[in-house]
């Protein structure tokens, strides 16, 4: 098994974290990981995204060229990824900030109104974890298991008092 | 085995040069490879240790050529436009005969260039890192965990050899996070009598010094410095294999380049070909004799490189020029895709077999 | 047989190659008696990059290195940081520290590295052979600069000691000549000094001796001395131009 997953959205969304979440839950699983962010001038409140890949043997390129599974969670991520996406593989939209669906028909694809889930439940910043839940869900290869642990590892220790609030997260968009 | 964690290739590599017994870093902002120094700057005061940002890359390495007279491990971090600022330091290093680790994070260029990956410090790290003849010991990590243990190697042979040993990565090697285990096993220490830490009017004064007005001494160190160096060719070289028992062409990577030559190869096997890879991990000194051998078994090279072709003149020396090698590369902070590889080893595949 | 005379003990024996009436000894050995006087030999590292002093190596005792042009202050930061319990003296000449080492120089003094720096300005390049310095004067005659020092075109020399009394960093800089008696003995004084301030801890100190060079003057060294009070002291008054710890500045 190796899935490759690119999550895409504006700086601020947390979309790196939810990728160092990912990672450290493969690891945790006894899985090869690498995570690669997008860096530089991007990095600054324009688009951002990493690469998460998760292999059972030695990963080769962290750089993902056509992804298993998209995060898109803003228009401008969508309109770039969208036709890398490996025919087969799976969409993930944010779909309260982005209007339009997806064109494809070769692949799956999942609208989750993450954004506004996030906002009704008084988790605001946290529609990135919502969007991993669902991941969780429906990918297949990554066991609804581990959350605490992982969680654990990616929240920084200054902020232990947000690890239920994510993880809560994570369980309403598995839930979804 | 310790727990293995997840660590960005920079703060790896600079939590392994602490673990190493460095305690002195010295450096100047340069994109992309801040985290170094951020990871320093909050490491070393903990550790009684010194993080300085100093005025420039010429003081940083100025600064570490002092500390290295000392006889302490010391290292500083940049990239590419800084490294050439730190180019007279790296010349008089190496005449002074001192140990350093030096960190190149590659971006492309030339001038101020980008701030994308890029492999094209390859020439100035392997050959002309300043003025004078000398070399610099080039390690070249291909994922995190080698951020980790070529660091603590690079310190271990600069000691050994007193000589500056580079870690030449780039962009995707010091941003990417992977598993990374930091079990390093003992820092092994070396004798250091030419240090100049005060005669404590025990021993008359060392002088570290590059300056000998008589050219017959002058070439006397000269020479005894290349004994030295051939020494380290003879025994210090290291590289990796991939699938070359049966391979007819042989991709030669490093870097990024090997990691995305990986996925290419895996690909062009499923297709039949019989394509493998030796993966240089030390730059300098070359693996010649691996690539020589090779050269006697496979009918063409491909160097994949993020860089015009500067590998391609050390996979010609090592075979003699006995087989083509071609060049697959992309530059200027973009990075060969896995189809740009996969189609130089199908076009590779093409040549005759003068086998 | 009493002694009257004697060589500092932390003066080497080897003959200086400087030119006769260069006055590179004598700060060479007012250096080495502050050294000995304080009992510091043993503890000692001096510095001296390129320049008409770059063998003072051979000259002095302690241990010594030879540093790149104008970088003397970075490296005695790198050799104070590793070893702070050690003195650090860098030996720099007017080119070296007022030119390609003006960086250095100003951002050592701003970090107060606990340092000493020993600074000659002679007005000129002596060791590629009587080029402008920094601090050539204005009109001063020299190799490149033959019709003398345009400052409409070349600029104006740098006046180092009233440059550093701004930075708030540093802790003392004075200049001082050795073309006579009295102000050599004034800085040895000075140096002495700026090294016991190093031993206490007190941070940068920066001593700037006016100083000849005959063989690049095209005077006798009798004459150089006599230029050097008429010329180079009007522009680069001597004194004591900060002490952080005495409040006595100019």
């Amino acid at each position: 098994m190796t899935k490759s997953i690119l999550l895409a959205g504006f700086g601020g969304q947390g979309i790196l974290f939810c990728g160092k979440f990912l990672a450290y839950k493969a690891l945790i699983e006894g899985k090869e990981v690498s995570w690669l962010p997008s860096y530089g001038p991007e990095m600054r409140g324009g688009t951002c995204n990493c690469s998460v890949i998760m292999s059972d043997r030695q990963i080769g390129s962290p750089i993902i060229t056509n992804p298993d599974i998209l995060v898109a969670m803003n228009l401008p991520s969508l309109d770039k990824f969208e036709n890398d996406v490996i025919p087969g593989g799976q969409i993930y939209v944010d779909s309260t900030l982005i209007e339009r669906k997806v064109q494809r028909d070769d692949v799956e694809v999942f609208y989750i109104p993450a954004t506004k889930m996030a906002s009704d439940n008084g988790m605001r910043t946290l529609a990135n974890m919502i969007i991993t839940g669902n991941i969780i869900k429906h990918c297949g290869d990554i066991p609804h298991e581990n959350i605490d642990a992982a969680m654990a590892k990616v929240v920084s220790a200054k902020h232990q008092d947000l690890l239920d609030v994510n993880i809560s997260a994570v369980e309403l968009g598995y839930n979804y | 085995m310790a727990e293995k964690v997840l660590m960005k290739g920079n703060e790896a590599l600079a939590e392994a040069a602490i673990m190493a017994g460095c305690r002195h870093y010295f450096g100047y902002p340069i994109t992309p490879q801040t985290e170094v120094a951020a990871y320093m700057s909050k490491k070393m005061p903990k550790i009684g240790g010194t993080f300085l940002q100093a005025e420039s890359e010429i003081a940083a390495i100025n600064m570490v050529l002092g500390v290295a007279s000392t006889g302490k491990r010391v290292m500083t971090s940049s990239s590419s436009p800084g490294i050439s600022l730190k180019s007279e330091g790296l010349s008089y290093l190496a005449g002074c005969d001192l140990p350093a680790l030096v960190v190149n994070v590659q971006r492309g260029g030339p001038g101020l260039g980008g701030i994308q990956p890029s492999q094209s410090d390859y020439f100035h790290a392997t050959r002309g890192a300043g003025h004078g003849d000398f070399h610099m010991i080039v390690l070249a990590p291909s994922n995190v965990q080698e951020m980790v243990d070529l660091t603590f190697k690079g310190f271990d042979l600069a000691d050994k050899y007193r000589m500056t040993s580079m870690i030449l990565a780039d962009g995707t090697m010091g941003q990417t996070m992977e598993p990374v285990s930091l079990e390093m096993g003992e820092v092994k220490t070396y004798d250091k009598p030419w240090a100049t830490t005060g005669t404590k009017m025990e021993r008359p004064h060392n002088i570290v010094n590059s300056l000998f007005l008589k050219p017959e001494i002058l070439e006397e160190e000269n020479f005894k410095r290349y004994e030295r160096y051939k020494k380290i060719e003879e025994t210090e070289a290291l590289y990796d294999e991939y699938m070359m028992d049966d391979a007819e062409i042989c991709v030669v990577a490093f870097g990024i380049a090997a990691r995305v030559s990986h996925n290419a190869i895996d690909e062009a096997r499923k297709a039949g070909i019989k394509v493998g890879m030796i993966r240089p991990i030390t730059l300098w000194p070359f693996p010649k004799a691996a690539l020589k051998a090779a050269s006697e078994k496979v009918k063409a090279f491909i160097s994949v490189e993020l860089s015009m072709g500067q590998m391609v003149e050390d996979i010609d020396l090592a075979i003699r020029c006995a087989k083509p090698v071609l060049l697959c590369n992309r530059v200027g902070g973009m990075i060969p895709t896995v189809k740009n590889v996969y189609d130089s080893i199908m076009q590779a595949n093409e040549i005759g077999g003068d086998r | 047989m009493a002694v009257v005379f004697d060589k500092p003990h932390a003066l080497t024996d080897a003959p200086f190659h400087y030119c006769p009436g260069c006055t590179h000894g004598i700060v060479h050995r007012l250096v080495a008696e502050a050294i000995d006087e304080l009992g510091i030999e043993g503890r000692t590292i001096g510095i001296a990059p390129v320049g008409c002093s770059v063998m003072a190596y051979d000259y002095f005792n302690c241990d010594m290195i030879e540093a790149a042009h104008g970088r003397a202050p970075a490296v005695a930061t790198g050799v104070k940081r590793s070893d702070p319990e050690n003195i650090v003296f860098t030996y720099q000449g007017d080119g070296d520290l007022a030119s390609i080492g003006t960086c250095e120089t100003v951002h050592a003094a701003a970090r107060n590295e606990n340092i000493t720096i020993i600074f000659i300005n002679n007005a000129i390049y002596g060791m590629t052979g009587g080029q402008m310095a920094p601090t050539s004067l204005p009109g001063q005659i020299t190799q490149t600069s033959p019709y003398g020092r345009d400052v409409e075109k070349v600029g104006y020399p740098l006046k180092i000691c009233e440059l550093l009394s701004n930075v708030d960093g540093a802790s003392y800089v004075e200049r001082v000549a050795v073309n006579n008696v009295k102000n050599v003995k004034a800085a040895k004084k000075a140096i002495l000094h700026a090294f016991r301030n190093q031993v206490e801890g007190k941070g940068f100190s920066l001593i700037e001796v006016l100083s000849t060079c005959p063989t690049n003057w095209g005077l006798t060294p009798d004459k150089a001395l006599k230029w050097l009070e008429d010329n180079m002291i009007p522009y680069y008054p001597l004194g004591v131009y900060k002490d952080r710890y005495s409040g006595e500045e100019k």
